[in-house]
Parts: structure tokens; sequence; C-alpha cells
């Protein structure tokens, strides 16, 4: 499968004497400033990064979100997506789960010697579309260049920070025996994506990443239900499975799940059969769990399913006093079996 | 999924259950050949849902698991001294060898790759004609016809640089193996239905007989294996033994004709050595004296030293289906999927890893309904 074709026509990359990135535009003299030049400060501008300083200076005062996040994904562009656009939202979802409005990011660059630049500048175009979607500012950043084989492209990291709701109550310590557990959308739809284009697993499938900033569900819903969500997570590495077992870990309460209330696209569940995965071990990068009291729960889902990209929210499950600090599941068939943390990474099996 | 939710369905599995519980009058032990079959057992809860007389014994039907100890000490020595691309099925990397795993191998730097057909394998030495690429062809009946492929394909296309680590087992003599042991306490037998696919089923004729026991050529899915208990369990009340086939859908009785005749021009049956086991004589396939130029074994002569497996380890026991993981002292204490002592904790066929990710307590809580 070829990368997306996401490059907008309105930012052409400019003329250039170089097509790679050398060791030298990571020396911080005239070579550095000549890529910042090119691109960055231009794409990415913004009254705070305008001034070029070593930090960003601004007011600021309420309760705060902070949060920090690095993005080594291989290969850099994938179906539904690209490393850019991924290391936004990557920050924004992980401010958005703590109740917060995301304001400012930094954004730094580990580069490889010998990146495309045309490809360096795919990235950055996808990541000034991605601010601009979510309306957060880059205000403060850093660029180094590694030798050959030393990095795998280009690495990124994004911190981020955000004004907490006033009306948001996220705390795990709130979370309660009979509470609700709520899933925004389908599951396993990044993973799967990722999986197709590596190495010795091609296979052809329509499966997108479902990288997408989640902010404005989750704004939109503790404006509507406050502190009646107790509990926001972003299910990405380790799944869904891995994010329940922290939740029963901290809460010290059990969770138990309904296999046959988990949304799974077709697709997705068919090439977890043919891979031999478990579609709830598997990475997310645009959904999120929510906790909630269960006496608003049905409304909950009422809610999210009129916001985009919240359309198969559904309660998957719920916190019960029994089996404290672990997760089970309620098979289709009505067996039940744990559910445990995953252990490095989900393997291919033989057949 | 067509052909998959039809054989997930609840109300179906109720009904399934209901029979084997109005059938069942006596104990009875039936062993389920293959690990995948314990994983779907153990993972859509099937074990807890049985009839206390049902008590279902899981077979040695994991090939990661019976891989002997010294073939995954080679494969780590071509991959870290012999410059060799190592080339694997995702679920041996954990395997632990004597000292390692490959996995940690990978992690040091040697050259490993995870591979869904080992005709990508071939593909990669074509690509890579500087460099031995090895496979490490792992498996029952099931791989073999995709092994002997990628033999023959590399023989055609005169690549000189593509070789396999063979570990070809077979069930049948494993079947009789399990029989012919002593503490061996099994009334009947749910076959592999992958292995049949391409085999067919009457191989398990002379078994039946021998053993006067059922055997059940069964599926994987949920609806599949209660299906499969209920046929034996309605033999085992009646007094019978027969060969039948629950698998219909996807098992001729005659197997893949095709398949077996690609086995049988790149493989012979020989005696093998089983991890946890022992020697089994003719269970298992080597490349034939023509194809010996693509055998990894005899290419690359480097002197193992077989070392002991952990003495704690009670894998071999629980591939016989004498033990259950839990018997174990050892279970999620000092062997964990993090720090495995023997294979079956980290195979996805395992039956040690089946009980650890999917029942690790659920037998000493109280279960909501």
């Amino acid at each position: 499968m070829s990368p997306m074709p996401n490059m907008k026509l309105s930012c052409p990359m400019p003329k250039l004497d170089f097509d790679r990135i050398s060791l030298g535009h990571g020396g911080g003299g005239t070579l550095t400033n000549t890529l910042l030049a090119t691109g960055v400060f231009d794409l990415l501008g913004n009254d705070l990064l305008d001034t070029h300083h070593d930090g960003a200076v601004f007011d600021w005062q309420g309760r705060t979100a902070f949060t920090t996040d690095s993005f080594v994904i291989s290969p850099i562009f994938f179906p539904g997506g690209d490393i850019g656009e991924l290391a936004i939202h990557g920050t924004v979802n992980d401010l958005a789960m703590c109740g917060a409005v995301p304001k400012y990011l930094s954004l730094s660059f580990i580069i490889e010697e010998g990146l495309m630049m045309e490809d360096f500048w795919r990235i950055l175009v996808s990541i000034k579309s991605a601010c601009e979607h979510t309306g957060v500012k880059i205000i403060t950043g850093d660029t180094k260049v590694v030798e050959h084989g030393k990095g795998d492209k280009i690495f990124i990291n994004t911190t981020g920070i955000g004004q907490v709701l006033d009306a948001a109550a996220i705390d795990i310590n709130r979370v309660e025996v009979g509470d609700a557990i709520i899933i925004s959308d389908v599951i396993a739809s990044h993973g799967i994506a990722i999986m197709s284009l590596r190495e010795g697993l091609e296979f052809d499938s329509d499966i997108l990443s479902d990288t997408r900033p989640l902010h404005q569900a989750t704004t939109s819903l503790i404006n509507q239900f406050g502190d009646q969500i107790k509990l926001l997570k972003d299910p990405t590495r380790g799944g869904v499975a891995s994010v329940l077992n922290e939740i029963a870990r901290d809460s010290q309460k059990g969770i138990l799940l309904e296999e046959k209330h988990i949304p799974i696209n077709e697709q997705v569940k068919a090439a977890c059969e043919i891979l031999g995965l478990d579609p709830l071990y598997v990475a997310n990068e645009g959904i999120f769990i929510s906790i909630v009291d269960s006496r608003c729960a049905d409304e909950v889902v009422t809610h999210m399913r009129s916001l985009d990209h919240c359309e198969q929210a559904s309660i998957i499950g719920h916190v019960v006093v029994q089996h404290p600090k672990q997760v089970l599941l309620k098979s289709g068939i009505g067996g039940k079996r744990v559910v445990n943390m995953m252990v490095g990474n989900q393997l291919p099996r033989i057949c | 999924m067509k052909f998959i939710t039809e054989y997930r369905d609840g109300e179906l599995a109720q009904k399934l259950l209901g029979e084997i519980t109005d059938v069942v009058t006596q104990p009875w032990n039936i062993m389920e050949v293959c690990g995948g079959q314990t994983h779907s057992l153990v993972k859509n809860g099937i074990i807890e849902l049985l009839p206390d007389e049902v008590n279902m014994i899981h077979g040695p039907g994991c090939p990661v698991c019976v891989t002997p100890i010294y073939l995954i000490d080679k494969a780590i020595h071509l991959a870290e001294e012999k410059n060799v691309i190592l080339c694997s099925f995702g679920d041996m990397l954990r395997v632990p060898g004597s000292r390692t795993n490959l996995l940690d191998s990978k992690a040091k730097g040697a050259d490993i790759r995870i591979l869904y057909s080992p005709l990508e394998a071939v593909q990669l030495a074509k690509q890579n004609p500087d460099r031995e690429i090895v496979f490490f062809a792992v498996g029952f009946e099931t791989t073999a016809p995709a092994n002997a492929m990628s033999v023959m394909q590399a023989h055609s296309l005169d690549i000189p640089n593509f070789s396999i680590l063979t570990s070809h087992v077979l069930v049948p003599p494993a079947i009789e193996a399990v029989m012919n042991d002593d503490e061996c306490q099994i009334d009947g037998f749910l076959a592999a239905g992958h292995v049949c696919t391409i085999m067919g089923i009457s191989e398990y004729q002379p078994l039946v007989d021998a053993y006067k026991m059922p055997i059940v050529v069964t599926g994987f899915e949920p609806i599949d294996l209660l299906h499969g208990i209920l046929m034996t369990v309605r033999q085992l009340e009646k007094g019978e033994f027969k060969l039948e086939n629950q698998y219909s859908r996807v098992v001729k009785r005659e197997g893949n004709i095709n398949a077996i005749d690609l086995i049988k021009q790149v493989f012979e049956v020989q005696d093998r050595v089983w991890r946890g086991i022992g020697s089994i004589p003719e269970s298992g396939y080597e490349l034939k004296p023509a194809f010996q130029a693509y055998d990894a074994n005899l290419k690359f002569q480097v002197d193992i030293i077989e070392e002991p497996e952990n003495k704690a380890c009670i894998a071999g026991q629980v591939l016989k289906g004498i033990k259950k993981p839990k018997d174990c002292p050892e279970f999620g204490k000092g062997c964990k999927p993090e720090f495995p002592l023997g294979a079956p904790m980290v195979s996805s066929e395992g039956a040690c890893a089946a009980y650890y990710h999917f029942s690790q307590a659920a037998e000493s809580i109280e279960i909501p309904s």
C-alpha cells in the first residue's frame, strides 16, 4: 500500500539546495537555522514561537494538566495518518483524559541522518494541520540529528499543557462498584493498520488508523455530565485490556466486561483472527474509555453517539465488588475468563 | 465474519452444554490434542461451563513446546555467531533455550525476523544473496506443506543461501506415546482439526482399534469443541469406539491430496526427540536426501552442548496430560510468561500460557452472573 497522499497543496515545499537531512542540520549552527527557517517557523508560527527565544514565556493560572509523550512509530506514514499528526493527537489526548482543554505544546525532533527533506516537510505540514484542527499552538521546540543507524528516520517528542475544565472531577479514587465502563468507538483499528504495513506481514485492507483528537468529545461529556464522569483513559499501547487492568489495579476494584458489547470493525476482527492477535491488546489512537456513574450511563452513551467518531459508543462492562484488581470477561458463549495485562508485545502464532 | 460468528453462538452453546449434561452419567477424561483447542476451551470459559463429569485433559499439540532445546540453542547460535538471518514464526521467540531465547538474542542485535510464511524467507534469500537465510521450520503436519513448498521453491529458483532448521512433529505417534504411558487415564480424544485438514482422518482408525477409544476430529471454535465433546461423550456412554469427524465442513476423509503429495516429495518420516517427552519412534519429518542442501542442521555443523532442562519444570507431564498447569508448584510463582521455566508458559498454544492468561484466579474467585 502506498503512503497516504495527505500533503496539503497550500503548503508546497520551498526550493532547497539539499534533499536529505544531514548531521550538520542538527549542529546548532547555520545549517540548523537553514533547516528551521525553511519550514518549521513559517509553518507553525504564532506569537509565542515567533520570538525564537530559548523558551516560551506566557501568563497562566488555574488548574493545569501537563503531560509528555514520545513517538517512535514505524512506518512513519501509515494508512490513516503519519507520525506528525500522531505526535500532536497523542499529547492532546493525554491532556483530554485529564479533563483539560489542550493549549500549548512543545515539539522536539530526533532525526536520523538521511531522512528525505520531502518526508520531513510532509510531517511538518501534517503537524500544522493537526494543530489547527485541535486548536493548540506549538510554542517551543528542538531539533537534533543523529548518525545513520542510530535512529529510525524520525522520533518526535511533544509535551503539552492544558486548562482543566471547571466541571472536571477525573480521579481514579472516585471509581466505585457499580460504575459503568463506556468505550467511545470501535477498538483495535490503529494497531491493525500499522501491522498491515510491517515487513513480513503485509496484507491489503482498507483499515485506517483511528488517530484523531479526542478533547472535543471529552470536553462535551464533562460539560454535560460534570462529576458523573469519573475517569477518562485512552487505551493506546497495550490496548483496552492493559488500560482496564491498570484501572482495576489502581482502584483496587474488579472489572467485568461483556465480550459481545465491545465494538469492533468486521475487517479488523477478521485481520485479528488471521494474524492470531487478540483485539483487546491491540493499540488504539482515537478512542477513549470513560468510567461513569451507572445512573447516567445510558444518557452518556446517547450523548456520545451524537458526537463525531463516537457513533459506536457502548457500555462494555461494569466495576464490580468481586475479584478486586482483576479484569474478567464474559465470553460470547457465556463462559468467563481473566483478561490479563499484556506481557511484552503480541507475537503472531504458528497456525 | 461468516463461518466464525456462527460457531460462537451463545444460544447454541447453551443447548450443546445442556445435551452434554443430559447424556453424561459418569466421569470421563477427554484429551484435546491441539494447543489451539486448549486455548479456545480456556479463553471461552468452556472448562468451567462443562459438567463436573467431563474432565478435559490438555495434550501435546503445541509444536513450539516440543521443539528440542538444542535446536533453539542452535537457532540462537546461528543468528548470533554465523551472521545468519534467522526467520521464525512469532510464538517461537519467547521460548526459553538453555541460556536465553530468540527475543533476547534479537534485542542484543542478532538478525531475527518474524514471518508469517516460509515463502517470505525464500524471497528474503533472493533479495540478500550474500547472507544465509535460515527458516525455523517448526510445526505439526499443518505447517509441513508450506515448509515443503519453500524448499521446492528455493530448489527450482536455484537459491543456495536458503535452508530450514526442521522440527516437524506428527500427531498419531504422539497419541500413541500418550496412551502407552503407564500413568495415562484418557478415555477419548478430540483430534486436531487443522492437522486432519491436511492429512485426512484415515491414519487415526488404527489408533481407535488398538486402544478401543473414541477419536473425534474436532474444530476450534466454541461450538465445534462443545459438539466434539458431545460426540465423544455419547460414544463413551454407549461403550462405543469409533472415528468420527465433527469438523466435516473443513476436513475431508482423504485430506488435502496436493499438500500430502508435496510433503512426501520433500520430507521423510524419522524418529524425533520431543522436548519434555523424549524420543518417539517415527514421529517427525526430516528433509529427504535429495533436499539435504536445504537442511540447516547439516549445512551449519556446530557443536551445541546439550543442556538439561530446568528441574522444577513439569512441562513433560503437562504435555502428556498427566498433570495440569496448576498442579505445578512453580505455576504463576517461579514460572510466569516474563520468566518462563518451560515452553508451555510462553507459547500461544501452550497449556500453561492458556491457564495463566485466561484463568489465573478464576477458580478461586466468585464470579458475578
